[in-house]
C-alpha cells in the first residue's frame, strides 16, 4: 500500500510539473512569436494591429536615410510589388545594404511605419533568408499572374537606376 | 594528387569503417574471437585514414591549391595561415571531415583505454562507432566530398568568410564537435548494453568517464562559441537562442542529466532504462542538430548554404540510427530490472526530478526551436519564436533545479529525511536571502529577478561548502582538517566545483540582464559619452591595413572620474574579395565589468573622417558568464579523473549482473 | 508490444515533420516566373557597348539565358559545360553578367564614380571570357542587379530556358553539371524547337 502511495505521489508531482510548463510553454508562445508578413500583405492591412510581427524583403535602393540624431535610420523594404517604409533606431547589421535581403522585426504606428526592435540582415551574394527570398517570389508570383505591373513595383524597378 | 590521395583514403576508410561495423558486432553475437579481435585493430586503421584525409585537405589550405573546389571558396591567397588551416571547417565539406575525424579518434581512444573492458563489450561498442562513421563516411562522399576539384583551377580564392576569421572559430568548432560527437561513446556503450543484456553498474561505470569528457568539451565548445559571437559580431550579445546554438545546447542540457542520472545507475543500480534511454538521446540530438543546421530546414544567422541531398541523406541517417536504437530499446527495456528502491525523499528522487527538469527544458528548446517549422508544414503561416520566449521558459524550468542543486548533496541516498536537510541547509538559506536582498541595493536597484539569481548563487556556494565541510569533519577520523579535505574523492570535489560554475555563471547572467546599459550615438572627433559612469573620448578615425583587408580605426580615451584609463580602437573592417564589412569591437575586459565600444557607420558615407554612429556598452560581470563554464568544465575533468574509474574498473566487470541490485 | 513503443511514435511523429520541413525550404525554390513572360530589360551588351539587348530581340528563338560573373566561383565549375554545349547545340546562350563590381567585395562602391564602375566591369568580364573562353552568343551587363532581382536571381550561376514565345520554361538554379544538360536540359530544347 505504501508503495503504490508513494508512486501515486511521483506520478501525480510530475505531472503537475509538466502542466505547469505546458502552461508557461503556451504562454510564452502565445505572446512571444512573431509572424512573417510579406510587405504586399502589410498594404493589403492584413498586419496585426499593436503586435509584434516580421516583415522582409529587399532594401530599397536609395532609400536608406539618417534622422539628425544619427543613430535613427529609415528605410523602405520592398518584396517589388509594395514598399513599406521603416524605422529604425540602432547600429544597423554590417551586411545591411541597399538592394539586399533584410528581415525586420516591430510593429506598425498609426502613419503605416514600421517601428522596427531589431533588423537582421544575411547576405553572401548566394544567399538570401529565406523569409527575404519568399517574399520576393511571392510577390512576383502576385504581380504576373495579375498580367500588369502595379505603379509601385514599376517605381521599384526603376529607382535603381 | 594531394587532394587525390585524401579523396582515396576516405574511401577506404568507408570500407574500414563498414568491416568494423559489422565483424565484430557479429562476432560478439556469435561468439568468433577472430571476428572480435578485428575491432581493434579497425578503429586504429580508421582513425589513421581519416587523420591522413583531413591532413590532405589542410595541407591543400596551406598550399593555396584553389584547384580545390572546397578550398577556392574558402580561402585566399592572402590570408594569414593560422586562418587557413581553421579555414579547413569554415565550411560544410570540411565541418564534416572534422566531425568524423573527431568520430574516429574518439573510437580510437576507446580502442587504446578499453583494456580492462571485457573484448565482446569492446567489440560492440567499437562496432557502433563503426556503424555510425561509416554513414558520415558516405555522406561525405556521396554529397559533400571537399576534395572536388575545380578545373581549371582558380587564380584566387574567395576568402573565408570575415566573420570566421577569429582565433575563436580557430577553437570553437573543434570543442564543439569533440562535445557532439564524443556522445556517440556514450550512445555506443548504451547500445553494446542493451545488445548484451548487461545494463548494470559496470556498465554506468564506464560510460561514466567517456560521457564526462564529452560533456566537458562541449561545455567549453558552447562557452566558446558564446563568448566569440560576444566580442566578434559586435552586438555585445552572448546568446541568441538562434536554432544552430539550441542544436548545440539541447544536447548538453540531456548530456547534463545523462551525468546526473549515471551517476544513480553507476551506485544504487536505479533508473536504468532512463540512463540507456538519455545515452540514445542525447546522441541523437547530436545528429538532430547536424541536420538542423545542415539541411537548410531552419532559418539561422549561421546556417550554411544548403543542398536539398543532404537535407534527405542526413534525414535517412537519423532514422536509421535513432530509430534502431529506440527499437532495440523498447524491446529490451521492459526486460530490465528496476533497481534498488529508494523513498519519495532521497538522493535518488532529487536526482529523478532534477532529471525530468533537464528534460523538460530540452523539450521546450526544441519545440521553441521547431515551432516555426510545424507552424510553415501546417500551412497557417511564417513565424519566428524569438528570445523572449525562451527567456519565459527557461528561468521557470530551471529555478527549481538551482534549489534542489544546493539540497541534492546532503539527502542520503535510499530515504533522506526533510528535517535532517533542512538542518543542514537552513544557515545556506539564510545567507542567500540576506544577499539576495542586500546586493541589489548595492548596486543601486533593486529587481525581483536579480535577487532570485543572486540568491541561487549564493545558495549553490554556500550549500556546496557547508556539504563539503560536512563530510570532511564525518570522514577526519583523528587527521587534520586540510589533510582530509585534500583527500576527499575527487568525484565529490568535482561535483561541488562544477555546481560553484554554475554558481558564477548565474551571477554573470543576472548582473548583465540587469544592470547593463548601452548607448547608441552619433559622435564627432572630440566628442564624448557616458555610459555607467564610464566616459568614452572619441578622437576620430583612421584608416589602417590588415593582411587581407582595410580597416577605419576608432581612437577612443576611456576615462572614470576624469583619470585616463586606457586607450580603445574599435574597427571596421573591409576584407578584400567579400562583399562583407566586418564590426570589431574593442572590449576593456575585466573582473568586475567589460566595457565595450564598437563603430557603427559614418554618418555620412563620403566622410569618414568626420561623424560616425558609435555603440557604448557598459557589462557588469559578463566574464562570469564564460568563467563559470570553464569552472563547470574544470569539475567534470577533476570528477573523471576520479580514481575508481581506473582502479575498480577491472574489479567491477568480473562481478556477475545484477549483484548491485541487492 | 509495450509501453515504450510511444517513443517511436514521437520519433515518427518528429521525423515526418522533418521530412516535411525539407520540402518547405529546398534550394530549388520553385520560380513564380516559370510558365511566364521574360521580364522584359534594355542592357548593354560587352562585346559592343553602345549596343543593347532586349528579350523581345529573341522573339521567335528558343534561348538559354545564363547568369554569371567573374566573382562567382560555381561559375567557373559550370563554364566549361557551357562551353562544350556552344560548340555542339545550335541553341544562343546569353549571358547575363551580374553585377559584376557591385557583387566583389573588394571594392568600396562609396568612392566609386558609375564611370569608372562601367569600365572595370567590362575590362572584368572580357578578360574572364578571354581566359576561359566564350560561350556566349552575347553577354549583357546588369550592373545595378535590377535585372537579377526581376528574373528573382536568388544566386549566381542561374539559367533559364525561354521559348520562341518568350515564356521562361525552366529555370535552374546553381551550376549546370553534364547530367542536368542532357537529362534536363536538351530534353526540354529539343521539345521546345519542334
Amino acid at each position: 500500500m505504501k508503495t503504490r502511495h508513494k508512486k501515486l505521489a511521483l506520478i501525480g508531482g510530475a505531472l503537475a510539473i509538466i502542466g505547469i510548463i505546458a502552461a508557461l510553454v503556451l504562454n510564452a508562445l502565445n505572446s512571444n512569436i512573431a509572424l512573417y508578413i510579406t510587405p504586399t500583405e502589410v498594404a493589403a492591412g492584413k498586419a496585426p494591429q499593436g503586435k509584434l510581427f516580421r516583415i522582409g524583403g529587399l532594401v530599397k535602393e536609395g532609400s536608406i536615410q539618417r534622422q539628425a540624431d544619427g543613430v535613427t535610420i529609415s528605410f523602405v523594404i520592398t518584396d517589388t510589388a509594395k514598399d513599406i517604409p521603416v524605422a529604425y533606431k540602432g547600429i544597423l547589421p554590417d551586411l545591411f545594404k541597399e538592394g539586399k535581403g533584410a528581415v525586420a522585426q516591430g510593429k506598425l504606428d498609426g502613419a503605416g511605419t514600421f517601428v522596427a526592435t531589431e533588423v537582421l540582415a544575411k547576405h553572401d551574394e548566394n544567399y538570401m533568408p529565406p523569409e527575404a527570398a519568399k517574399a520576393v517570389s511571392d510577390a512576383q508570383a502576385g504581380m504576373s499572374a495579375n498580367q500588369h505591373v502595379s505603379p509601385s513595383s514599376a517605381e521599384a524597378a526603376k529607382t535603381g537606376n | 594528387m594531394i587532394p587525390e590521395l585524401g579523396h582515396f583514403a576516405l574511401i577506404l576508410a568507408a570500407l574500414v569503417s563498414l568491416i568494423l561495423g559489422t565483424l565484430p558486432m557479429i562476432g560478439a553475437h556469435t561468439n568468433r574471437q577472430a571476428w572480435i579481435a578485428v575491432a581493434r585493430p579497425a578503429a586504429t586503421a580508421l582513425a589513421m585514414l581519416v587523420t591522413f584525409s583531413f591532413a590532405c585537405l589542410t595541407q591543400a589550405f596551406v598550399a593555396n591549391d584553389f584547384s580545390v573546389v572546397y578550398v577556392a571558396q574558402h580561402s585566399n591567397s592572402l590570408l594569414p595561415i593560422e586562418y587557413r588551416v581553421a579555414g579547413v571547417w569554415g565550411g560544410h565539406e570540411g565541418s564534416l571531415l572534422l566531425w568524423i575525424l573527431m568520430l574516429t579518434w574518439w573510437a580510437f581512444l576507446v580502442a587504446v583505454f578499453s583494456r580492462e573492458l571485457p573484448d565482446t563489450m569492446v567489440a560492440r561498442v567499437l562496432a557502433t562507432l563503426g556503424l555510425v562513421g561509416f554513414g558520415f563516411l558516405l555522406f561525405i562522399l556521396l554529397t559533400s566530398n571537399p576534395f572536388e576539384r575545380l578545373l581549371p583551377g582558380a587564380a584566387e580564392g574567395r576568402d573565408l568568410n570575415p566573420l570566421l576569421q577569429d582565433p575563436g572559430l580557430v577553437i570553437h568548432p573543434p570543442l564543439l564537435y569533440m562535445g557532439y560527437v564524443g556522445f556517440s561513446v556514450a550512445y555506443a556503450f548504451a547500445i553494446a548494453a542493451l545488445l548484451s543484456g548487461k545494463l548494470d553498474a559496470a556498465w554506468a561505470r564506464w560510460s561514466r568517464p567517456w560521457t564526462m569528457a564529452a560533456w566537458i568539451f562541449l561545455t567549453l565548445g558552447i562557452a566558446m562559441g558564446s563568448w566569440w559571437a560576444y566580442y566578434e559580431l559586435g552586438w555585445g550579445g552572448w546568446w541568441f537562442w538562434d536554432p544552430v546554438e539550441n542544436a548545440s545546447f539541447m544536447p548538453w542540457l540531456i548530456g547534463t542529466a545523462l551525468i546526473h542520472s549515471l551517476a544513480v545507475t553507476e551506485k544504487r543500480g536505479s533508473f536504468k532504462n532512463w540512463t540507456v534511454l538519455l545515452a540514445i538521446s542525447a546522441f541523437s540530438l547530436s545528429l538532430l542538430g547536424t541536420f538542423l543546421v545542415r539541411s537548410g530546414v531552419l532559418t539561422s544567422v549561421h546556417a550554411f548554404a544548403t543542398d536539398p541531398r543532404r537535407g534527405i541523406f542526413i534525414l535517412i541517417f537519423l532514422v536509421a540510427v535513432i530509430g534502431a536504437s529506440l527499437t532495440l530499446f523498447a524491446a529490451r527495456a521492459p526486460k530490465v530490472g528496476l533497481g534498488g528502491r529508494f523513498g519519495l525523499i532521497s538522493r535518488e528522487s532529487l536526482l529523478l526530478t532534477n532529471n525530468v527538469l533537464l528534460v523538460v527544458a530540452c523539450a521546450t528548446v526544441l519545440l521553441g526551436t521547431l515551432y516555426p517549422l510545424l507552424i510553415d508544414a501546417l500551412g497557417v503561416g511564417k513565424i519566428s519564436v524569438g528570445p523572449p520566449y525562451f527567456n519565459a521558459v527557461f528561468v521557470p524550468v530551471m529555478s527549481p533545479i538551482l534549489f534542489l542543486m544546493g539540497v541534492g548533496p546532503f539527502a542520503r541516498w535510499k530515504e533522506a529525511s526533510i528535517p535532517e536537510i533542512a538542518k543542514a541547509v537552513k544557515w545556506a538559506l539564510a545567507v542567500g536571502v540576506i544577499v539576495a536582498i542586500a546586493l541589489p541595493l548595492l548596486y543601486g536597484q533593486w529587481y525581483a529577478m536579480t535577487a532570485l539569481g543572486i540568491f541561487f548563487a549564493t545558495w549553490i556556494v554556500v550549500t556546496a561548502l557547508l556539504n563539503f565541510i560536512e563530510r570532511v569533519q564525518h570522514t577526519r577520523a583523528g587527521r587534520g582538517f586540510l589533510a582530509t579535505a585534500a583527500s576527499q574523492p575527487r568525484s565529490f570535489v568535482g561535483m561541488h566545483l562544477a555546481h560553484i560554475g554554475v554558481a558564477v555563471f548565474v551571477v554573470g547572467v543576472t548582473m548583465v540582464g540587469s544592470y547593463q546599459d548601452e548607448k547608441d550615438v552619433k559622435m564627432a572627433p572630440g566628442e564624448s559619452v557616458d555610459v555607467a559612469g564610464y566616459h568614452f573620448t572619441f578622437n576620430g578615425v583612421k584608416a589602417v591595413e590588415g593582411p587581407n583587408y582595410v580597416a577605419a580605426q576608432g581612437d577612443f580615451d576611456l576615462a572614470v572620474n576624469g583619470q585616463f584609463v586606457r586607450k580603445m580602437n574599435p574597427e571596421k573592417r573591409n576584407y578584400h574579395s567579400s562583399a562583407m564589412p566586418m564590426t570589431e569591437a574593442s572590449i576593456d575586459a575585466g573582473l568586475l565589468r567589460d566595457v565595450y565600444v564598437s563603430l557603427g557607420e559614418p554618418i555620412d558615407r563620403d566622410k569618414p573622417e568626420g561623424e560616425w554612429a558609435v555603440r557604448v556598452y557598459y557589462k557588469p560581470f559578463v566574464d562570469w558568464i564564460w568563467g563559470g563554464c570553464v569552472l563547470m568544465s574544470v569539475g567534470g575533468l577533476i570528477a573523471m579523473l576520479d580514481r575508481r574509474y581506473r582502479v575498480k574498473a577491472r574489479a567491477a566487470a568480473n562481478l556477475p549482473a545484477g549483484t548491485q541490485e541487492a | 508490444m509495450n509501453r515504450y513503443y510511444w517513443i517511436l511514435g514521437a520519433f515518427a511523429a518528429l521525423v515526418a515533420l522533418l521530412a516535411v520541413g525539407l520540402n518547405l525550404n529546398p534550394r530549388e525554390v520553385p520560380s513564380p516566373l516559370v510558365g511566364k513572360p521574360a521580364p522584359a530589360f534594355t542592357l548593354a551588351q560587352l562585346a559592343e557597348p553602345d549596343k543593347t539587348l532586349s528579350p523581345k530581340d529573341m522573339q521567335g528563338k528558343v534561348w538559354l539565358f545564363n547568369v554569371w560573373s567573374s566573382w562567382c566561383v560555381s561559375c567557373r565549375q559550370e563554364h566549361p559545360v557551357l562551353v562544350e554545349f556552344s560548340k555542339k547545340v545550335d541553341v544562343p546562350l546569353i549571358g547575363l553578367n551580374y553585377k559584376e563590381v557591385r557583387g566583389d567585395g573588394g571594392f568600396d562602391m562609396g568612392k566609386m564614380s558609375a564611370e569608372d564602375e562601367k569600365k572595370l566591369a567590362w575590362e572584368r568580364a572580357n578578360s574572364w571570357l578571354s581566359q576561359h573562353g566564350n560561350p556566349y552568343k552575347l553577354t549583357v551587363m546588369d550592373l545595378d542587379g535590377r535585372v537579377g532581382i526581376d528574373y528573382g536571381v536568388y544566386g549566381v550561376p542561374e539559367t533559364y530556358v525561354i521559348d520562341k514565345a518568350g515564356i521562361i520554361r525552366m529555370k535552374h538554379t546553381g551550376p549546370i553539371t553534364p547530367e542536368i544538360l542532357s537529362k534536363k536540359i536538351m530534353p526540354l530544347l529539343a521539345e521546345l524547337n519542334k
